[in-house]
């Protein structure tokens, strides 16, 4: 029996079912965007050109993780480990972004007890920033065991779950710079 | 000094106030300590520990989540017990024996507890135990997942169990609609006790979802093709699936109305909100839920129909085919829990004719099973007698289920006793039934003797004839006009019949008092019982090809499958092995044993299932320093064991053909005796 196999293989159905999570999450803010109850809605809060730049650095950061998966495929243990720490800055930095904004947005009055709609967009994009802190704990716990151990065959596994997972948020990411942005703001 | 910080919002006035209540807390008090100091007496911690609750082997947390099944069973019968002498005595100028709001904690806790921890937790036991025999593996795809799981599964439990003690428990049914969930209304912690017992044991199912759905499909022997795997297996398969697609629908509907309570987000009040919102998706959960648990006791019968009537599974493509039908069906029925929404005729007619529908599949098996025992030689051990009784009663509980789904009728019937006896009849009979028929089948695998017949069936018959009892009456009584949740109605004429359904509660409690003596009796008179054979019934799965109790390692030799009924092929092919005969292909000395690698015991899901415990609870009683701690905590030992590499322990060649030739030799020994 492979372990590798099985282990990836689980790791694609327990993708599924957080796209499963997902999509309830987005269907209840299809539901709840008219709920504004007098408060702002899409048009009144969101900057494209901030999300603009957060969505790039997520997708940057996709990109280097590939990068890291392609180092560890040729061995080559320093590339790995500098690839996964531009990675991990880049996701902090898409944090600090999302952080800053949602602070911006409860400074102003506009926090999720101002309206069904706001409570379901904190919700999905808040759920979404909660992956990525999870991914980024993961990220580091993982640097420190490829430093300490070296890319082992456990630990090569754990990077190749690691970047499905990283490349599966940022696919959630584009649903939510689509439909509650995009569409937020016509 | 401010204590809040420190305490949240636990005081001393929230100790149990009337004496039901204290009752409840004291029982429940006095088997903790009781079983703790019975462990100490027997200075079995260590032992408990190190081959117990630190175990990764299924068959072991099969079992542990069975006992911890049969203690939730008890607590939730005796609320059936309380609402039973409540409805019985509580009419016109009487009040019965509970106050109304403790009425409503009663029935809440019920629900919650029969379907999250006895029907799910016998569920989950059985997979452990039996699937990865069946399908000739010799572990799950992913052990260490599989005892967090169980963890998560106690720590749930135990937070259900803590608002007997502490504080009270939600009114608000077991799905806990809002508006009257929310804080408005339900001010108290009950709630969130709630909110927070099935979330925890929620995230465990679904890890244990996937967890089985990877074991079935990547971990099956060489040759057994899906189509060549054993039915049981099959509807286990189905029953995953629907947990992996359904559960995060759950997280998601208790994550946002624990946000609504907690941190006053408005996803089902006033201020944007919509509550039919929840109602829509604790439903789309909760109807694929009713198939998770119905499927595997579909599976049992489709083991125990054939092997006690001596003929192979009739229709056996038919059977896969319909599972598929129900897992796909069972996703586009979920709004006729609520017609009375007002969605429409045209939506509503959309999941009438669906729910209909759904029975078609259903019938099917039923058919399936009947097919199977015509020309058969039956033999009515008590795994049989209990599907007989499911026979009767799923199909009476499955035509007034057809009434049901008839928006015109559902809109009469709706929250009536009707539909409660109605999904009773299929939860007693199917799942239950079910899990009876099974636990008595696969007994002597695990524990190595059989169940005593005599009291099994004497179970048997007080279950059925205490269930047409009880249940029988609230059919009438829905008619009449009764709603459900009543703790007190004026009319007299109500009486009798809620007497007679008293009556038949008390004869289920004979019942399962029945059970815990069979249990007593067949420990008592074990070694008259042994399953030497390792084959009691003349099985046709692998399951039954290796000694009883099955080793840690399942199968010294992993089999290779080549038809549906491997085991009775094997069987008339070797007819004058009589080795073969009785144990099969794996103890055969003559075979090259080779070192099997295990998974080693570890603590790590104990530790963090106590983390997730102490989480939820700092959470319910807004003690904040606590769910901090506990969440590092939990991450720690979570980054902790999945960086550990020495997870494994590998059991010698040599040590394995040992225990082999030991059990052959057993068994000859046993043979000539």
């Amino acid at each position: 029996m492979n372990k590798d196999t099985t282990t990836i293989f689980g790791f694609w159905v327990y993708l599924m079912t957080d796209f499963v999570l997902f999509a309830s999450l987005f269907s209840v803010f299809a539901v709840l965007r008219s709920g504004t109850f007098g408060g702002p809605s899409g048009v009144d809060i969101f900057s494209l050109p901030f999300v603009f730049i957060e969505t790039c650095l997520l997708l940057t950061s996709s990109f280097t993780a590939g990068l890291s998966l392609i180092a560890a495929r040729y061995g080559k243990k320093i590339h790995v480990v500098l690839s996964l720490i531009v990675t991990a800055l880049l996701g902090l930095a898409f944090v600090a972004m999302e952080v800053s904004e949602f602070a911006k947005l409860a400074l102003e009055g506009n926090d999720w007890t101002r309206s069904g709609f706001l409570s379901s967009y904190f919700a999905l994009v808040g759920t979404h920033g909660l992956h990525i802190v999870l991914g980024l704990i993961w990220m580091i716990a993982l640097i420190v065991a490829i430093l300490r151990k070296g890319l082992t065959r456990s630990n090569t596994r754990k990077l190749v779950l690691l970047s499905l997972f990283w490349h599966f948020l940022d696919l959630i990411w584009i649903f939510i710079f689509t439909i509650v942005y995009l569409f937020g703001v016509i | 000094m401010d204590w809040s910080l420190l305490f949240g919002k636990l005081s001393w006035g929230l100790l149990p106030e009337n004496a039901v209540a204290w009752g409840g807390a004291t029982t429940m008090v006095v088997i903790g300590l009781g079983l703790i100091g019975l462990v100490a007496y027997f200075k079995a911690w260590g032992p408990l520990w190190r081959n117990w609750l630190t175990s990764l082997d299924p068959k072991r947390i099969g079992v542990m989540y069975i006992v911890v099944a049969l203690i939730m069973f008890v607590r939730g019968a005796a609320d059936a017990v309380l609402m039973r002498i409540q409805q019985a005595t509580s009419v016109g100028s009487a009040h019965g024996i509970v106050t109304a709001s403790h009425f409503q904690e009663i029935f809440s806790a019920h629900g919650s507890i029969m379907i999250f921890f006895v029907a799910m937790g016998i569920m989950f036991g059985l997979i452990n135990l039996i699937v990865p025999l069946q399908i000739g593996a010799r572990d799950v795809a992913f052990p260490f997942l599989n005892s967090l799981s169980f963890w998560l599964f106690v720590a749930g439990a135990l937070i259900i169990n803590l608002s007997l003690i502490l504080g009270d428990f939600s009114t608000a049914g077991w799905l806990s609609y809002p508006p009257l969930s929310e804080l408005a209304y339900s001010p108290t912690v009950g709630v969130d006790y709630w909110l927070w017992s099935l979330q925890i044991s929620g995230i465990g199912s679904l890890l244990s979802g996937i967890n089985f759905l990877v074991t079935i499909l990547k971990m099956r022997c060489k040759g057994m093709s899906l189509m060549k795997m054993p039915m049981f297996s099959w509807t286990v398969l189905g029953s995953m699936w629907l947990v992996a697609v359904s559960f995060p629908i759950l997280t998601v509907s208790l994550a946002l109305l624990t946000l609504d309570r907690t941190f006053g987000m408005h996803f089902f009040t006033a201020g944007g909100g919509n509550m039919m919102m929840y109602v829509n998706l604790i439903w789309a959960w909760g109807h694929p839920e009713v198939y998770v648990l119905v499927l595997p006791a579909f599976g049992i019968f489709s083991e125990v129909v054939p092997v006690f009537s001596g003929k192979k599974l009739a229709g056996y493509a038919s059977m896969v085919y319909s599972v598929i039908a129900i897992v796909f069906l069972s996703f586009i029925v979920w709004l006729h829990h609520f017609f009375t929404m007002g969605a429409g005729a045209d939506v509503n007619a959309f999941f009438g004719i669906m729910t209909a529908v759904i029975a078609i599949p259903t019938g099917v098996k039923m058919f399936n099973w009947i097919f199977t025992m015509y020309h058969g030689r039956i033999r009515f051990f008590t795994p049989m007698m209990w599907y007989m009784g499911f026979v009767v009663l799923f199909t009476l509980g499955g035509v007034t289920g057809v009434v049901l789904a008839e928006p015109v009728a559902d809109y009469q019937l709706h929250n009536g006793l009707f539909l409660v006896a109605h999904f009773h009849t299929m939860i007693v009979s199917g799942v239950l039934f079910g899990y009876f028929a099974g636990l008595t089948y696969w007994f002597p695998k695990i524990f190595g003797f059989k169940l005593d017949e005599k009291w099994g069936r004497r179970a048997f018959w007080n279950w059925l004839i205490g269930f047409i009892l009880a249940f029988g009456p609230l059919y009438v009584l829905g008619f009449m006009g009764a709603t459900r949740r009543l703790d007190h109605y004026t009319d007299p004429s109500w009486q009798p019949l809620f007497i007679i359904a008293g009556i038949g509660a008390a004869i289920i409690v004979l019942g399962f008092a029945c059970q815990l003596i069979q249990l007593f009796v067949s420990i008592k008179n074990r070694h008259q019982a042994l399953d030497t054979t390792g084959d009691p019934w003349n099985g046709r799965t692998l399951e039954w090809s290796i000694p009883s109790p099955a080793p840690a390692y399942n199968f010294a030799i992993l089999p290779m499958v080549e038809s549906r009924d491997e085991y009775w092929q094997l069987k008339a092919h070797n007819e004058k092995d009589v080795a073969i005969q009785a144990t099969g292909k794996t103890i055969d000395i003559r075979r090259e044993y080779e070192d099997i690698t295990m998974p080693r015991n570890t603590a790590a899901g104990f530790a963090i299932g106590a983390a997730t415990f102490f989480f939820g609870f700092g959470f319910v009683w807004h003690i904040w320093w606590l769910v901090i701690v506990s969440v590092i905590a939990g991450t720690a030992f979570l980054i902790m064991r999945t960086f550990d590499e020495d997870t494994e322990y590998i059991i010698r060649a040599g040590e394995v053909e040992a225990n082999e030739r030991r059990l052959r030799d057993r068994f000859i020994t046993m043979q000539n005796v």
